[in-house]
Parts: structure tokens; C-alpha cells; sequence
């Protein structure tokens, strides 16, 4: 059993309660706004619910689950207890206690602004010390986990860092410097406006420091979902990892790449120039290399598994994999998502088809298939697959698993490719209500009753995951071998470069500052400040 | 595969690995390579200048003043389109403008971020307070769109709907003469 279970299991629980009450919530919107029900009296209301389900979904649940992961990581990879268990307890309550503050707010009607902010709307002061409470606490993480790999180091010198802490700390190191977007334009900017010292702000610097965390927030979503693909996969299904190495550099790849292109979201925006969008737009196609070079190792580690138990022929292999096993499900369900996801975000990089989607309904579509399709699967499947190694009990019948699983796929296809086509059709994001009697927008109307339909499905599906997460506690007590992750199927020398974080962190910092300095600094200097717009009672 | 020599088959397995880089890294550099083509040799570029403008003003004084909102013909015969979003409506909240017609659109926002999109176009842009958000482009068919706004402005947002009419040049140019152009509400 793993020794810092309770701390883990105190991640998990929080952020899955946490996920299904903002499940809930996406559902009621869903419906509100549907031909189903009457137009909602009080539009607020919806956005106030849009603020706390993105909120939820965007910062607190994914980063807990990064959290309690990257902690049974740190101790199950280097096989040493967890340095500073205390200094996780305190970063744990920060997060807590962040996510309260900002909940009580948003509840309130204070502060629906959005996960994504948007001055000059300026909310309660509350919600956005909330959220910087749990970027700190998030931070302290990081910090954890750099002391952990830290120390082991030193008691097993010239060793190879193992590949899931590598991975992890690569992830660790990603968010801290994701995260600083956010934090300029909250402590520098809003902060000083919603907390009255300050009575004007500048929209369009607020926007790129933004763009800053709102891309590479996604690479961290992105992380715990990829390092289940290499670390937990082939084990699970009786594999071998393909290539350790591939694997470094994907994520040595994502911490470069992932943060130099934020500004694709803001092709369609007056206060960036052309040049450097382009510049952003190419490096946004940098950054499908390491999602390209997953698919290729992790495919390939498949077929090993498939090959070990028998598997024949180019693709007869693929009738012998473990189709019952529900981290092959919860793979393949992740790949056919990100696939669809993938090619819907390589539109939304491409300059010019951008103008076609923009703020559409799709890329509500493409987000939600990319985020809480792809990758929250294999949240789930990474939580089932610890879930024993936590509790000590077993998780029951595999039956509801898989159902759990097809129901989110299905679920998530439902709901997000009519998305997809209202958005072609130019159905604009955010909208409270529509009116169905207009005969321009009547035709589109069906698309907001599948979510609904869909939307059921994965509250359904959410419902299933507590359960079944639930109802081991009552299981029998289980004597477990050692946890273990996947192993490579060629010991291969790893070159120095990908053994450390030096030159990638490097590489990130500096092409951030390439990408951003100019954009950033141009709008420092323009005399561009607008009057805030309060949204609440000061 | 014997997974018990877990070392046998390591170099074919690099060669592999690397073919696959290589169609990767080629996949990306000709999707690049088409952005690059069609935004040079069609200048189908985004938004590129950026102009700064006091959102205070914009009633009293300058470009966006009342009587120069909505359509214009300009002499070398394309129209121009100006036009301001505040929470929550778009002025004017009709536009009219001519079928395959150079259209440059001129916009600015009075209060916070708001957004337009032109129903089944291209067209598709934010309007950021303190900035003005300039594209051109052309319409080739005639009909009604919807212009709804398309980025979170407030509680009101998704009342936030205008219209965008497309008509023949001759009515068009009909219209402008009888000072009736540009608006349509």
C-alpha cells in the first residue's frame, strides 16, 4: 500500500466530488438553454453557473488530480517516502481553502466573470484571491516535487531519473511557469482595480497574459493523462513500453513547446500584430510533434501486448488485445477522442480557417472533447488503477468500469460533435438563452437538445465513477504485490540532455520570452487602459 | 517478440522511431507551409495594426462619432463599415452593404470585450475596449445574416444579437443616396 495514501486519497476525493457537482452544473445549462425549457428568467444565474463549472473544471479539479498523482509518483517511481508531507498537507488546504473562497463568491453572484476573467468586467476581489490561493498551493507542489527528485538524486547518483518522475516533475515544471500569465494579470492588473486602488485597466494586455496560461494550461490537463498512457497502459494490458527515450522527449517537447503559442487565441484580437500570430500559429504546429510521437510509442507498446498474448498479421494483432480490460477501453476511447479533437485543434491553429470558427460552439466542442474527453478518461483510468494500491481493497466488478467508460464516450460524442457543426452553422459560444422562433436559428436548435441528451449521459457516467470508487471501501481487505509501472522493452542508454530539465527549461523560459516579449512589452507602453466595469457592489 | 531479451531488436526499433519523426515533422512543415502560401498569395491575413482609442470619447469626437456609423461608399467604390458594441446591442444594429464588394469593417467597444461573427462568413473579430479592430472582406451572396456577439460582455450577453442585410449594389447605392444607407432597423 502506498504510504502517503491518506494524503493522495484527500486529492482524489476532492477533486472527484468536486468534478461531479460541476458535472451537474454543465448539465443544468445545458438544459436551461435548451428548446426543452422555458427561456431562464435570469440570465445570471447561467453565468454564474459557467464561472464555477470552469472554474471547477479548468484550475481545481485537474490540478488536485495532478497533485495526489504526481505525490503517489514521486513515491511509488523513486521508492522513498515523500519528503515533506507536511508542507502537502498545507499546500492542500491552500488549494482547499482557495477553491472555497472563490465557490462562496461566484456563489454569491459576485463574480460571474468567467474562468477566463475578461477585465475590464471586474468581479469580487474574493474570487480572484481564491484562485491565486490555489496557484500557490499549487506551486508549493511543484516545489515538493522538485525536493523529491532532488534528494533522491543524491542517494543514487549517476542513476537514471525513473521515466514517471520525469515525466511528472516535466509536468510540475510546466504548470509553474503556465501559471504566470494568469498571476501578472491578476496581481498586476485586476487585483489592484477590484480591490479600488486602481480605477482603469488595460483589456488587451489582460488578454495576451492570458493566452500566456490559457494554452499551455491545457498541456497540463494533458499530463497525467499522457503519463498513464506511457507509465500505466502497457503494464496494465500486459506490455512492455516501447521506447523509453521517445517518451523523455515527448515530454521534454511539450515543456518547450507548450507555451510559446498561446496568442492563437487571439488571431480574431486588434491589440496583437500579424507577425507574431504567424509566429504562433507555427509553433502551435511545433507542438503536435510530441502528441504524434505518443501516439506512434504508445500504439507500438500495444501491439507488443497484443504480439505477447499471440497476436498475428499487420493488424490481426488488434483482435488480441485485452478488450475487456478497462485500461485498453479507457486507451482506445482516449485516442478516438483526441483523434477528432486533434483535427478540429489543428483548424483552429491554421491562421486563416480560424475566422471560420472562431468563439464558435466548436470550440467549445473541440475543448470539451480534447479536456474532459481524452484526458479525463484517463483520469479515470489512472484512478481505478491506483485506487487499490490507496484503499487496500479491490474495485469490484469490471462490468460497471467498462460501462462507466462507454457511457462517457458515448456520452462526450453526443454531446460534442453536433457542437461541432452548430459551430460551423455560426452558433456563438456563451449564450444564456436562443430564441428557437427565429427561423435563422430554428435549424440549430437540435444540436443544444443532444447536449442535453449527451450532458445526462456523463452526469450518469460521473455518477457510476463515485460509486464504484465508493463501494470498494466495502470490499474485502486485499493482500497487494508491489505496485509497479510499465517497463521498456529496450534497456537503451538515455541521453544526458533527457535525464535532466535543464536545457528544456531553458529552451521554454526563453522562447516564452521570444514569443511574448514584444507582444507584451508593445502594450505596456501604449496608452491603452480602459475604465473597469463593476460587477458588483463595491 | 521475446520479452525476455528485452535488449534484441533495439536498433530497428530506433529506425522506426525515427521514419516516424520524420513523417511527423513533414506533416506539420506542409500544413505550415499551406498557412504560409495562402496567407501570401491570397493576403489572407488576420487582424494586423494595432490602433489605440480612448473609449470615453467615442461619442463626442473622431471616427466614432453617431453619424458615421453603420455603411459608406468610398470613391474608389468599396464600402466601408464602422460600428461600436456596448452591453448590450451593436451600433447600428442593421447593416446594410453590396454583394462582392470590398468591405473594410472599422470597430471599437464602449465598454468591455465583445466579439462578432457574420452567420455562414468569414467574417469573425473581437472588439477590445481601448483598441480598433480592423479586416476586410466580401460577400458573395445576397440575404439576411445574424451578427451575434460572441464573447462574454456581461449578464445581458445573449440578448446581444444584431443583422447584417447583403443586397445588390444598384439598391445599395439607391439607398446610400437616399441617406437611408448602412442602416436598415
Amino acid at each position: 500500500m502506498i504510504k502517503a495514501r491518506g494524503l493522495i486519497l484527500a486529492h482524489f476525493w476532492t477533486a472527484f466530488v468536486l468534478f461531479f457537482a460541476a458535472l451537474w452544473l454543465g448539465e443544468w445549462q445545458m438544459l436551461i438553454r435548451s428548446p426543452l425549457h422555458a427561456w431562464i428568467s435570469i440570465p445570471e444565474h447561467y453565468y454564474r453557473s459557467v464561472t464555477a463549472h470552469g472554474t471547477v473544471m479548468a484550475y481545481v479539479f485537474p490540478l488536485l488530480v495532478a497533485m495526489g498523482f504526481g505525490y503517489a509518483i514521486s513515491e511509488l517511481s523513486l521508492k522513498q517516502p515523500l519528503i515533506g508531507i507536511r508542507w502537502a498537507w498545507a499546500a492542500y488546504a491552500l488549494v482547499a481553502a482557495g477553491a472555497l473562497m472563490a465557490a462562496g463568491a461566484v456563489a454569491s453572484g459576485a463574480a460571474s466573470v468567467l474562468y477566463t476573467f475578461y477585465p475590464p468586467l471586474i468581479g469580487s476581489p474574493f474570487y480572484y484571491i481564491g484562485v491565486v490561493l490555489v496557484v500557490v498551493g499549487s506551486w508549493m507542489w511543484v516545489a515538493l516535487m522538485a525536493v523529491n527528485l532532488h534528494r533522491w538524486r543524491k542517494t543514487n547518483p549517476g542513476k537514471i531519473v525513473p521515466l514517471p518522475m520525469y515525466a511528472n516533475v516535466a509536468g510540475a515544471y510546466l504548470w509553474a511557469w503556465t501559471a504566470v500569465g494568469a498571476a501578472l494579470e491578476i496581481l498586476l492588473q485586476i487585483l489592484p482595480v477590484a480591490l479600488g486602488f486602481k480605477t482603469t485597466i488595460d483589456a488587451g494586455l489582460a488578454r495576451v497574459l492570458f493566452s500566456w496560461t490559457l494554452h499551455a494550461i491545457v498541456y497540463f490537463w494533458l499530463m497525467p493523462a499522457y503519463i498513464a498512457f506511457y507509465v500505466i497502459v502497457p503494464r496494465a494490458i500486459g506490455g512492455r513500453l516501447y521506447s523509453d527515450v521517445m517518451a523523455r522527449l515527448s515530454f521534454a517537447l511539450f515543456l518547450v513547446f507548450a507555451m510559446p503559442i498561446g496568442i492563437h487565441h487571439l488571431f480574431a484580437d486588434p491589440q496583437v500584430g500579424s507577425g507574431f500570430k504567424y509566429v504562433h500559429s507555427v509553433f502551435t504546429g511545433m507542438v503536435v510533434i510530441p502528441t504524434l510521437l505518443t501516439v506512434f510509442t504508445i500504439c507500438a507498446s500495444v501491439e507488443i501486448a497484443a504480439r505477447l498474448r499471440g497476436g498475428k498479421g499487420i493488424l490481426g494483432w488488434v483482435r488480441a488485445l485485452p478488450w475487456r480490460n478497462p485500461a485498453m477501453l479507457g486507451l482506445a476511447f482516449s485516442f478516438v477522442m483526441l483523434g477528432f479533437g486533434g483535427a478540429g485543434g489543428l483548424i483552429n491553429m491554421s491562421y486563416q480557417l480560424d475566422s471560420t470558427v472562431h468563439n464558435t460552439q466548436w470550440i467549445t466542442g473541440h475543448f470539451h472533447l480534447i479536456f474532459a474527453g481524452a484526458v479525463v478518461i484517463m483520469y479515470f483510468v489512472l484512478a481505478y488503477d491506483l485506487w487499490p494500491h490507496l484503499t487496500g481493497r479491490p474495485l469490484g466488478q469490471l462490468d460497471l468500469i467498462r460501462a462507466q467508460l462507454w457511457l462517457w464516450l458515448i456520452g462526450m460524442l453526443v454531446m460534442t460533435i453536433p457542437w461541432h457543426l452548430a459551430g460551423l452553422l455560426g452558433m456563438p459560444r456563451r449564450m444564456a438563452y436562443f430564441d428557437y422562433s427565429n427561423p435563422a436559428i430554428a435549424p440549430q436548435a437540435w444540436t443544444v437538445t443532444a447536449a442535453v441528451i449527451g450532458g445526462a449521459m456523463l452526469v450518469g457516467s460521473g455518477a457510476l465513477f463515485i460509486f464504484i470508487l465508493f463501494r470498494s471501501y466495502f470490499g474485502p481487505r486485499l493482500s497487494l504485490s508491489e505496485y509497479r509501472f510499465s517497463a521498456p522493452v529496450h534497456v537503451t542508454a538515455v541521453p544526458k540532455a533527457l535525464n535532466g530539465f535543464a536545457v528544456w527549461v531553458a529552451l521554454m523560459i526563453a522562447l516564452t520570452i521570444a514569443n511574448y516579449g514584444v507582444p507584451i512589452a508593445q502594450l505596456m507602453f501604449a496608452k491603452t487602459n480602459v475604465p473597469a466595469v463593476f460587477y458588483f457592489n463595491r | 517478440m521475446n520479452a525476455a531479451t528485452p535488449d534484441a531488436g533495439g536498433a530497428e526499433a530506433d529506425v522506426a522511431e525515427r521514419r516516424w519523426a520524420m513523417v511527423s515533422t513533414g506533416l506539420v512543415v506542409a500544413l505550415l507551409g499551406v498557412i504560409a502560401f495562402t496567407g501570401l498569395h491570397w493576403a489572407s491575413m488576420p487582424l494586423s495594426a494595432i490602433e489605440p482609442i480612448d473609449p470615453t470619447t467615442l461619442h463626442i469626437s473622431g471616427e466614432f462619432v453617431e453619424q458615421n456609423l453603420g455603411a459608406q461608399l468610398r470613391p474608389d467604390g468599396s464600402v466601408i463599415v464602422r460600428l461600436i458594441a456596448q452591453q448590450y446591442a451593436f451600433n447600428p444594429q442593421c447593416i446594410e452593404i453590396p454583394v462582392n464588394t470590398k468591405i473594410t469593417f472599422r470597430g471599437t467597444s464602449a465598454d468591455v470585450v465583445h466579439g462578432f461573427l457574420v452567420t455562414g462568413t468569414n467574417a469573425n473579430a473581437m472588439l477590445v475596449p481601448g483598441y480598433i479592430t480592423t479586416f476586410s472582406t466580401q460577400f458573395s451572396h445576397l440575404g439576411d445574416h445574424l451578427m451575434p456577439c460572441h464573447e462574454y460582455c456581461g449578464t445581458g450577453h445573449a440578448a446581444m444579437w444584431a443583422h447584417v442585410r447583403v443586397v445588390p449594389s444598384k439598391e445599395f447605392e439607391r439607398n446610400i443616396l437616399g441617406n437611408e444607407g448602412g442602416h436598415c432597423d
